[in-house]
């Protein structure tokens, strides 16, 4: 049986570039599948504006199936969209009402200046990266399997903490723009490892730092990212982070 | 590590404030247990607990005064700094905004820390006012043979005027909000977190404000119910 088709109502930023001001412009798209995903619903409304000769809605998208961390936009107020544990491409249209009139924003941050309408520069995030997401090691011969012992259940964290695509959703979310979630992610991910244990302290006092430098707030610990963030990582992570950075301070 | 980001980093400043903020604490638990001595009749207890404390702890007093305003002080200028910072942070706010419900800490509490604490800071400012250089009445308490400061009266006489009381109960609730948030938070903030002990804290934290918030409610209104102010 055919669903019946929703007609939903946009109110989505558009913004020429960054030193323009930018407002919000609404939009009506009329039949619109529900099985479809968000970011289809706006595929189908930016083809109706090319036919128009309209400039189409800049967004940024890639694998569509929630692992590249490229999308992402705050939809009615929440950063991808009313459900945890999604990212905007995961997000469908069935989740709204018939008629309903989503708010769609871009990520807001200093940190994360507007390239075009809902697209944002969140190379921020890459810079802290490269101060320390990563170990040094030795090259030659791949080491002899079980040579270096890894606990089972820090495994299982370090994996939870790999999860972390880098989308941003965290410092959109957080009434700070603060990137905690995301660095702590990082750090965790590492000090759990014995491969990250010698760079450990380096590694959060440079990331730390770099994070402080780009502008991005304080954790006030509300904790929304974790609610927001699509793989869902704990703000222990955080708590993991400071641990470290204590350390470090005695260093 | 480098002295500037010890003293001035986004992870240190939260560390410096969180500390102080639980030593404030449990001072104000202490304060809170001290104070019910008030709900006795006699005044003499309350009154040579005083006493004590001003006089009898030897240099104790100066030193801890030092340390609660050393405390005080911190807090409250990283606070200001802490929020600066954060108010920059995003120079362009949302339009719309939904709080994620899910496992979010996020309350009235904790996005009103400011505005709580910085009333926090004008009561107790006219808290000191008040009390310690507030009216001075002397009296010779029983078994004394010199004469002490009846703080008891000057606490009773304060609470009988109903627009103190009103003052008093509503900034003690919104400090029981601030440590809504606050107690749990200072936890976090050191790093003392986990998958089981952060639910739990969290849970002692928000407790621990119902109980210090109750507790400095109930001390002026019950003053004023039974000590004349009311009747
Ligand atoms: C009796 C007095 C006070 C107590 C017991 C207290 C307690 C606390 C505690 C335990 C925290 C959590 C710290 C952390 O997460 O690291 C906190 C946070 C905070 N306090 Fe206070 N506080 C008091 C007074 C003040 C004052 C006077 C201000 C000043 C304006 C203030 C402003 C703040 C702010 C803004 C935060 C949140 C910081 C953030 O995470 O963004 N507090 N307070
Ligand atoms: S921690 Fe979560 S929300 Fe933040 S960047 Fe990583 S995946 Fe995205
Ligand atoms: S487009 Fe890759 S995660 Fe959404």
């Amino acid at each position: 049986m055919e669903k019946k088709k929703l007609t939903i109502h946009l109110k989505v930023w558009r913004q020429k570039d960054a030193d323009s001001k930018g407002k919000f412009v609404n939009y009506t798209v009329n039949d619109v599948n529900p099985d479809m995903s968000f970011l289809e619903m706006l595929d189908v409304l930016n083809e109706e504006l090319i036919k128009k000769d309209e400039e189409p809605i800049e967004f940024d998208n890639d694998c569509r199936e929630g692992i590249c961390g490229m999308c992402g936009s705050v939809i009615n107020g929440t950063a991808h969209g009313p459900q945890s544990g999604m990212t905007t491409c995961d997000v469908r249209m069935r989740m709204f009402k018939d008629g309903e009139t989503i708010v769609v924003e871009p990520f807001r941050a200093r940190a994360f200046p507007v390239i075009k309408d809902l697209a944002v520069d969140r190379s921020a995030l890459d810079r802290i990266m490269s101060k320390g997401g990563y170990t040094s090691v030795r090259t030659g011969g791949v080491p002899e399997a079980l040579s270096v012992p890894v606990p089972k259940p820090n495994a299982d964290e370090a994996m939870d903490m790999a999860a972390c695509i880098g989308c941003g959703a965290c410092v959109a979310a957080c009434p700070n723009a603060s990137a905690a979630l995301f660095v702590g992610a990082k750090v965790s991910h590492l000090a759990l490892l014995p491969q990250g244990r010698p760079e450990a302290a380096r590694r959060v006092e440079r990331m730390v730092a770099q994070m402080d430098e780009e502008g991005f707030g304080a954790c006030s610990n509300h904790g929304e990212c974790e609610a927001v963030c699509p793989k869902e990582i704990s703000i222990t992570a955080i708590g993991r982070m400071r641990r470290e950075y204590l350390k470090a301070m005695f260093k | 590590m480098r002295f500037k980001m010890i003293l001035a980093s986004s992870l240190s400043k939260k560390i410096y404030m969180s500390i102080a903020g639980l030593v404030w604490s449990a001072f104000l638990l202490v304060h809170l247990l001290g104070n019910l001595q008030l709900l006795n009749p006699d005044r003499d207890p309350f009154n040579k607990y005083s006493y004590f404390l001003t006089h009898q702890t030897g240099e104790f007093i100066y030193l801890a005064e030092f340390l609660l305003a050393f405390f005080f002080i911190t807090h409250f200028l990283y606070a200001i700094w802490v929020q600066i910072g954060n108010w920059r942070a995003r120079p362009h706010g949302y339009s719309m905004v939904r709080w994620a419900k899910n496992t979010s800490k996020r309350s009235l509490g904790s996005v009103t820390m400011i505005y709580t604490g910085a009333l926090v800071l004008i009561f107790l400012v006219l808290h000191l006012i008040h009390f310690k250089y507030g009216e001075v009445v002397y009296y010779t308490p029983k078994g004394y043979t010199h004469q002490i400061r009846d703080m008891y009266f000057t606490v009773m006489e304060f609470f009988k005027n109903p627009v103190n009381v009103f003052f008093y109960v509503a900034v003690m609730v919104l400090l029981g909000f601030h440590l809504s948030h606050g107690a749990w938070s200072a936890f976090q903030s050191l790093g003392l977190s986990g998958k089981r002990f952060t639910p739990f804290i969290y849970t002692i934290g928000v407790l621990f404000a119902i109980v210090v918030a109750v507790g400095f409610v109930f001390l002026p209104l019950w003053i004023y119910f039974t000590r004349g102010g009311a009747l």
